[in-house]
């Protein structure tokens, strides 16, 4: 093991620092969402100290997306069932700045509220046309685009007559380890977004209505599909004057 | 402009929908000469092993170097023919997961000490609400474990010890496992990065 030396030996090592998301994320100890109960860590978290291993990342590339990719419609012998959609936004950083050519992966449950996955045993029906997984890139102004159909609630097991609100799963990978997310987005007046202990996970009502997709007629299509537009916020790069906690 | 930050929700149990890749595991292409495997199991905090949780890995290149910008070093070029740096891979039904990689160098800490040789770890699994951080470092990197900025923060030597994989003893040079315990008597050390 020699390759300890390889760096050049040039003074001090100045990296761009993420500031901590105060007051943004659920806490991981949150006993109303049962599957937290055995799973969330109980020992405090250890500060990391953001070094060269945290300001980088994947810079994953197009090989990851094709232009099909982003239309979760598409790649079927038939059209699946329900309300097509177009989900697009930007994807930020705290500071504002668009993050391009980023990685989006999306996955979601079908029209009945169904996912094609082994373990969903909710009595609704598959979608023979239907997946639920997408990706896409970025553009160079933070821009991406999803065609899809709007999923539907689903019953679950943490608690009598429990219904998850619609969403759809969105990973993002940003340019930094410290950038990297994984969330859900939501549609506009859920009647289930009071019950639903995943969304009320997030202890700030401003910070969760950041995840509700906003109705757009001006990215609606015409006699083919209804728009909704979300932007994204990752960690910002560089330290702000003033860290309040506090919404915009 | 300041932008509220979008925080995070759990995957959820069908992440696997969605997020496993079929060279996830493969942070440097099958064959490379000198590739080494980490395996684990996650399990839970009555050591049920995790069966829906998806562990993602970061690293340095065997030279200390990432190819990125933002590396004041500069970015390099990876040294080994299509290494990623980056590793991801879903656990199984049995709660284990596994990623093929090449060890990376240690590290200049812009405190001016050096991180010995570690990936980052990401786990994210339904019951998370945001994913948890972890480190992997190497059992015979001793003398550097010893002087690492990060490990040196964790008085308690057996908490330490979480965060250091253990060599399989038939393939001590090239086969490790890491456990990762989400809770409970062994809880592993998890990060706020």
């Amino acid at each position: 093991m020699t390759a300890s030396n390889t760096w050049p030996a040039s003074g001090e090592l100045v990296l761009p620092h993420y500031p901590a998301a105060v007051g943004v994320h659920p806490p991981l100890d949150s006993p109303a969402y049962k599957s937290s109960v055995l799973r969330a860590p109980k020992r405090a978290l250890v500060p990391l100290p953001q070094g060269l291993t945290e300001i980088t990342g994947p810079l994953l590339g197009a090989e990851r997306a094709t232009a099909a990719d982003a239309d979760l419609t598409t790649g079927h012998p038939g059209e699946p069932l329900g309300e097509r959609i177009i989900v697009t936004g930007r994807v930020l950083d705290s500071d504002g700045r668009p993050v391009p050519d980023t990685l989006i992966e999306v996955w979601q449950a079908n029209a009945s509220g169904r996912y094609a996955h082994g373990v969903d045993d909710h009595p609704a029906p598959l979608d023979p046309n239907f997946d639920g997984a997408g990706r896409c890139l970025t553009d160079s102004l933070g821009r991406y685009r999803f065609v899809t159909i709007k999923p539907g609630a689903y019953p679950w097991r943490n608690h009598h007559n429990a219904w998850r609100p619609a969403h759809i799963h969105f990973s993002l990978f940003g340019r930094a380890f410290t950038q990297r997310l994984i969330t859900q987005m939501y549609f506009p007046a859920d009647p289930l977004f009071p019950l639903d202990p995943i969304f009320n996970s997030i202890p700030d009502p401003g910070a969760r209505a950041r995840l509700i997709a906003a109705f757009d007629i001006d990215q609606t299509e015409p006699d083919w599909a209804l728009g909704y537009s979300w932007d994204i916020v990752l960690r910002g790069r560089s330290a702000t004057v003033f860290e309040t906690g506090e919404d915009e | 402009m300041t932008q509220g930050i979008t925080p995070s929700q759990t995957v959820g149990p069908f992440l696997a929908i969605g997020l496993p890749w079929p060279d996830g595991p493969f942070v440097v292409p099958p064959g490379t000469p000198g590739a080494l495997m980490i395996s684990g199991q996650i399990r839970d905090g009555a050591g049920t092993p995790v069966p829906d949780a998806l562990v993602e890995t970061w690293q340095a290149d065997p030279d200390s170097r990432f190819d990125h910008p933002d590396d004041p070093r500069g970015a390099a070029p990876p040294a080994v023919p299509g290494f990623r740096g980056f590793g991801r891979s879903a656990t199984d039904p049995d709660g284990n997961y596994q990623i093929s990689t090449v060890r990376p160098g240690s590290l200049p800490s812009p405190d001016g000490g050096i991180e010995a040789p570690h990936l980052n770890v990401s786990v994210f699994a339904r019951g998370l609400l945001d994913r948890v951080v972890t480190r992997i470092y190497f059992p015979d990197d001793a003398e550097a474990n010893a002087a690492d900025p990060v490990l040196a923060a964790i008085d308690d030597p057996a908490r330490r010890a979480t965060l250091i994989a253990v060599a399989v003893p038939d393939r001590p040079e090239n086969e490790f496992r890491f456990d990762i315990w989400l809770q409970g008597e062994r809880e592993t050390v998890f990060f706020d990065v």
